[in-house]
């Protein structure tokens, strides 16, 4: 019911939404709980394992209830805040965990199952047979329990992440928060108040007192009109400080465009990392309920929320309204109600001594002991001196006493302390470095006293920036007893219709608190998790201490002696797309384009991903139907004719000065400085482990330059090897690497024509005699300064050209252009693989980071003359010997079998299992020039077992072959065909 | 003269503009890496000649015709003089390794701030500065030549995933305008 003249609502903007397939009006300013209120709407959802009926219970984010599935373009977005969601022209929004519908939910079956689903009841009942939970139990209570529901498709939506830095950092913006901001803000600290509300007030928006002489929304747009027109001050609404994190890092989300209709590359939402120097912890505290038999009822609220409705939405929760408080605070409640004129039917205070003097009845020692209405209150029952009577009404405004909104405080491992005369927990002092608690967060239950706590942390924090602080004047405001005398639970006949429910979220009810008590779960973590209360996502805003209280009185020990459960981050959930934002799909990770890239998608190539780099995995030709046939043509291109292959994704590094050679005779396991200028030399390298790191060739471009080449995948870690090694342990040498790797396109020519094609291109002829096998130097391409070097990953006559990498599409095409010609062409990922086994060469695929020289077969490369990095360690007893798994090739004993990578091998006729496990197969590939499958594999002593049977299993793609050990060179073992 | 045709690396993509702020490829014609342990009585004068000084860490000297920005440990990149004239430093080419793009206009700053975790306002990052950090999950060199202009080298390989980046968040900046 809407009050007219009341409220901070724009009454001349109207907006149309959606609520459960009935369309319903609102006003500008509307949360979809206020706008639902004011249509009369009381029920809003289902409990999450009882079913119960629920309605509104907060106005805040701390909403355990009013939980709602968003609507929008096939997407929903489940347990959406009521009390967060802002209105808007088209919203669309439904009740969730309910079947179905809202009013008559067939899983409310539960609750009159309700004794034998009490805390722990699932470990209890569930325990046998055992089979029978994965298939049968949990699944039943996963459809009968739960929160949303989602679309099942991808969240598309537009998120983005964000950094923001400050001197400080206000969270918060009641009164003490504006007062921190102000000051801080004249004092000409950069500052960001960031609040989650749609706007900033605080509590100031819903309560009826003057600041400053002015009704306070005036004083807040006053304060705020000066904040906005300061430079150095940034206002972030809708911005909810989740976490507290290390060195002044605060994760905040803000929903950007959850309040409007979706429009394209608007963000939902946008997680950010704030930086800040101090911070002032504004975030004012959360009304507890009071856990009175059947308190669960839509119609019964919190009363500052009551309050809420009434001042800032203008809206009345009920017609006749009663209040059961145990404060002198929450009178307020009742006053503004009937100022409203609201009937206030009855004011129930359990307090003995407390005031009854106002304009309706009022009980003093009086309690709640029931209530009733199925699908909303309709009465309540109170005992009153020693005897019960009822009373209609439709909305019952609770209130227990408020809770400082510490968690921010807790989550450098803080633990609040228990404060007597507020009956709360308190913030730790010193919780955090660099963050102070201010106003209701601090426990300050008065407007003048979270002004002036405000104001003097923010005096505070601008000490420790080392900066002066302005005369802030402090504006009068009421400054109010709050008058509690604690009480968390009423004592009820009990029986399962009138359980006292604590946490609302989760349906934890006292006696279940006392159930694990009773069960010996007495400390207050264990409670929490066999009872689930405060594990909701409201994470046990409105029910923990409460529910400790209650755990603390079964037990025997006060609330101090208890404890409290701490708050993790996040203080209000994040969805994971925030967080991510932009990973999604291909914003994984940056792609990585050749410069043959377009000339390769031109092709049909089809793209594997290869260190982000983007690879052509082969070309296909018409009339090929799958990659295989393409791969043996591309073989059978190089062996016979001439292939092109982009290589430019091999990690080059420039090596330059007086101690280059000596450098890498340090990194390299065999000797770099006798190599020649103008020569090539193979190279390993090995980890201080004494593991084989990578390998590579490196070439002598001058006396005191030379260029190294890595494998795709390792380039950055070597990269970082030789950085390392300079730095620690080479200082004061004369050596100098950088990457260059960017900076040139390089690609193979390889085959018996490679020579021919090549000299169609370079301005001056090679000359095989001046340019023998392994040899590097200068040359020309169509006026092109370029670099070749005779080197072979095929095994034929090869080489690979270097260009700068601006004209490397411009070659690339060239060379293709020349090779199709010459009866060749271009090859990709599959058959440089094929190409590769046949000669037995390695990659990463074998010296995966597990294996050694001597594995590999190259032990011999680790020079005796010599120190090298991982030389002593490769040497330990047990990296030598029959022992190891050496590298062997294998071919299947019948031609048309394949070779699976990854498959175990076994000695035949030995049983296939763990212990006798001999090797494991690295690297497959159908041998067009042999016409077999072959593969390479690290077998148990593989080298001595050269012609032996071994038995291939893969357990997971059910292969079980037998195959021969065979050396793994399988082509031109003398290498005749690279030297031509 | 080269008969191979040369192309830059974001060849084909027009500057596009979003809310304020524009981004478009700045083409490089020459970046030379100048690595001295020591800046000597040589490369300082010939670095003089150009115009430019070495750069102390985190800032470029320089402007338009020849920029010398840090870049790492004893390391600069010269971008756009000539390199033949120097002395008593190693030099690498590096003309071809990298992409430069420019993003300008008002609220630059907070473009990158949705993909760069440094912090760039203008006090902590003036005009002048200069920084190696992420892009996201790039690499990158950063500069600031104006209060709102930067220029940014980002891998030549992975240029285009840095424009979209770049342009993703300043559309989604851009679809802030007018939020209330």
């Amino acid at each position: 019911m809407r009050i007219e003249g009341k409220g901070l609502i724009d009454r001349d903007s109207r907006v149309g939404f959606r609520f459960d397939g009935r369309d319903y009006m609102g006003f500008k300013g509307d949360t979809l709980a206020s706008a639902l209120l004011a249509n009369g709407v009381r029920l809003v959802g289902r409990s999450f394992k009882y079913h119960r009926p629920r309605g509104i219970l907060t106005a805040g984010s701390e909403e355990p209830n009013a939980l709602v599935e968003i609507l929008e373009d096939g997407q929903q977005t489940p347990n959406t805040r009521a009390t967060v969601q802002e209105i808007f022209d088209g919203l669309q929004a439904k009740s969730q965990n309910r079947w179905p519908s809202v009013r008559f939910d067939a899983l409310a079956i539960n609750d009159l199952a309700a004794p034998f689903l009490s805390a722990g009841f699932y470990y209890k009942t569930f325990m046998w047979p055992r089979a029978f939970w994965e298939k049968l139990y949990e699944p039943a209570i996963r459809r009968a329990a739960g929160l949303g529901s989602l679309s099942g498709r991808h969240d598309e939506a537009v998120y983005e992440k964000a950094f923001a830095f400050c001197d400080l950092l206000v969270i918060g913006s009641g009164p003490a928060g504006l007062m921190a901001a102000l000051t801080a803000g004249r004092a000409g600290a950069d500052v960001i108040l960031a609040d989650e509300d749609a706007r900033m007030g605080g509590r100031l928006l819903a309560e009826t007192g003057t600041v400053g002489g002015q009704h306070g929304p005036d004083w807040v747009e006053e304060v705020l009109g000066e904040l906005r027109a300061m430079p150095n001050v940034r206002l972030m609404t809708r911005t909810t400080v989740t976490g507290v994190h290390d060195d002044g890092t605060y994760a905040a989300l803000e929903r950007v465009g959850l309040h409007v209709a979706p429009r394209p590359n608007l963000p939902r939402e946008c997680f950010w990392r704030i930086v800040a120097r101090q911070a002032v912890l504004a975030s004012g505290a959360l009304e507890r309920p009071i856990a009175f038999p059947s308190n669960d009822r839509p119609g019964i609220m919190m009363a500052g929320a009551v309050r809420a409705y009434l001042n800032r939405w203008g809206v009345a929760p009920g017609k006749r309204v009663t209040l059961f408080a145990n404060t002198d605070a929450a009178r307020a409640t009742a006053r503004d109600l009937m100022a409203a004129g609201v009937k206030v039917a009855a004011i129930i205070d359990p307090r003995p001594d407390a005031s009854t003097v106002e304009d309706c009845p009022v009980y003093a020692g009086a309690q709640v002991i029931d209530t009733a209405g199925r699908l909303g209150l309709s009465r309540i029952t109170i005992a009153h001196r020693g005897s019960e009577f009822r009373i209609e009404t439709d909305c019952l405004a609770m209130s227990g006493g408020w809770n400082p909104t510490v968690h921010l405080t807790c989550h450098k491992g803080g633990r609040p302390v228990w404060n007597e005369a507020l009956a709360a927990f308190v913030p730790a002092p010193g919780a955090v470095a660099g963050l102070i608690p201010a106003g209701s967060a601090n426990g300050a239950m008065s407007t003048a006293a979270c002004l002036r706590e405000g104001r003097d942390a923010a005096l505070s924090a601008l000490a420790a920036l080392d900066r002066s602080a302005p005369d802030v004047p402090l504006p009068e405001a009421e400054d109010d007893t709050y008058g509690i005398a604690p009480l968390w639970h009423v004592p009820g006949k009990g029986g399962m219709w009138k359980r006292q429910w604590l946490d609302f979220a989760n349906d934890v009810t006292v006696k279940d608190v006392k159930l694990a008590a009773q069960e010996n779960y007495a400390s207050v973590e264990h409670m929490k998790r066999y009872t689930t209360q405060g594990m909701a996502p409201d994470q046990g805003k409105n029910s923990n201490v409460a529910a400790l209280a209650v755990l603390a009185d079964a037990t025997g020990r006060g609330i101090p002696e208890t404890g409290t459960t701490t708050f993790r981050p996040p203080f209000a959930p994040v969805s994971v797309a925030a967080m991510g934002a932009g990973g999604r799909g291909k914003g994984f990770a940056p792609q990585r384009f050749l410069t043959s890239h377009e000339a390769s998608l031109e092709r049909g190539a089809p793209m594997i991903e290869a260190g982000m780099w983007y690879r052509p995995s082969y070309f296909p030709r018409p009339g090929e139907a799958t990659w295989r046939e393409a791969c043996d043509r591309e073989v059978a291109m190089v062996r016979h004719a001439v292939g092109i292959c982009d290589v430019s994704t091999l990690g080059k590094i420039d090596i330059q000065g007086r101690d280059a050679a000596r450098f890498l005779d340090f990194v390299y396991t065999n000797t770099f400085s006798t190599l020649p200028v103008g020569r090539v030399r193979y190279g390993l390298m090995l980890r201080e482990d004494g593991h084989v790191m990578d390998d590579g060739t490196t070439a002598r471009l001058g006396e005191t330059h030379f260029l190294m080449t890595t494998t795709t995948a390792a380039a950055g870690q070597v990269m970082r090897h030789l950085d390392f090694v300079r730095q620690a342990y080479c200082a004061g040498w004369d050596v100098h690497c950088l990457s260059v790797t960017e900076n040139w396109a390089q690609f193979a020519v390889a085959g018996p024509k490679a020579r021919a094609l090549l000299n169609s291109v370079l301005d001056a002829p090679v000359d095989p005699e001046a340019f023998p096998f392994m040899a590097c130097g200068p040359v020309r391409v169509h006026g092109v300064d370029a670099r070749l070097f005779r080197i072979s990953f095929s095994g034929e006559e090869g080489y690979e050209i270097a260009v700068p990498a601006r004209y490397g599409e411009a070659l690339f095409r060239d060379l293709l252009a020349r090779a199709e010609t010459m009866g060749g062409g271009p090859y990709g990922m599959e058959a440089l693989n094929v190409l590769r086994l046949e000669k037995g060469f390695i990659t990463h695929a074998e010296i995966h980071g597990r294996v050694t020289a001597f594995d590999i077969g190259m032990e011999r490369m680790i020079s005796p003359k010599k120190d090298c990095i991982g030389k002593a360690a490769a040497q330990r007893p047990g990296l030598m010997g029959p022992e190891r798994e050496q590298l062997v090739g294998l071919k299947p004993t019948l031609p048309d079998q394949m070779l699976t990578a990854g498959a175990h091998l076994f000695t035949p006729g030995e049983e296939v299992c763990r212990a006798s496990d001999q090797g494991y197969v690295t690297s497959v590939g159908p041998s067009a020039t042999l016409g077999h499958w072959i593969g390479l594999a690290f077998l148990k002593n593989g080298r001595a077992r050269n012609g032996e049977m071994v038995r291939v299993v893969d357990h997971l793609r059910k292969i079980d072959i037998l195959a021969e050990v065979c050396d793994p060179v399988f082509h031109d073992p003398e290498g005749r065909k690279l030297r031509a | 003269m080269p008969s191979l045709i040369a192309k830059t690396p974001l060849e084909g993509t027009w500057p596009v503009t979003h809310g304020g702020l524009t981004l478009a490829e700045v083409e490089l014609t020459r970046v030379t890496s100048v690595s001295a342990p020591k800046v000597g009585r040589d490369l300082a004068a010939g670095l003089k000649a150009l115009g430019v000084s070495f750069p102390k860490p985190n800032q470029f000297t320089g402007f338009d015709a020849v920029r010398m920005v840090w870049t790492s440990m004893d390391q600069a990149f010269m971008i756009g003089g000539d390199p033949s004239g120097l002395s008593g430093a190693v030099m690498t080419d590096q003309s071809d390794g990298w992409a430069c793009l420019r993003l300008e206009g008002a609220g630059a700053d907070q473009a990158l701030m949705r993909l760069v975790p440094l912090d760039l306002r203008r006090d902590a990052f003036p005009p002048g500065a200069a920084a190696r950090a992420p892009l996201n999950h790039m690499q990158m060199i950063l500069m600031r030549l104006e209060p709102d202009c930067f220029e940014l080298l980002v891998f030549r390989s992975m240029a285009r995933t840095a424009w979209h980046e770049i342009e993703e968040a300043m559309k989604s900046l851009a679809a802030r305008a007018g939020l209330v």
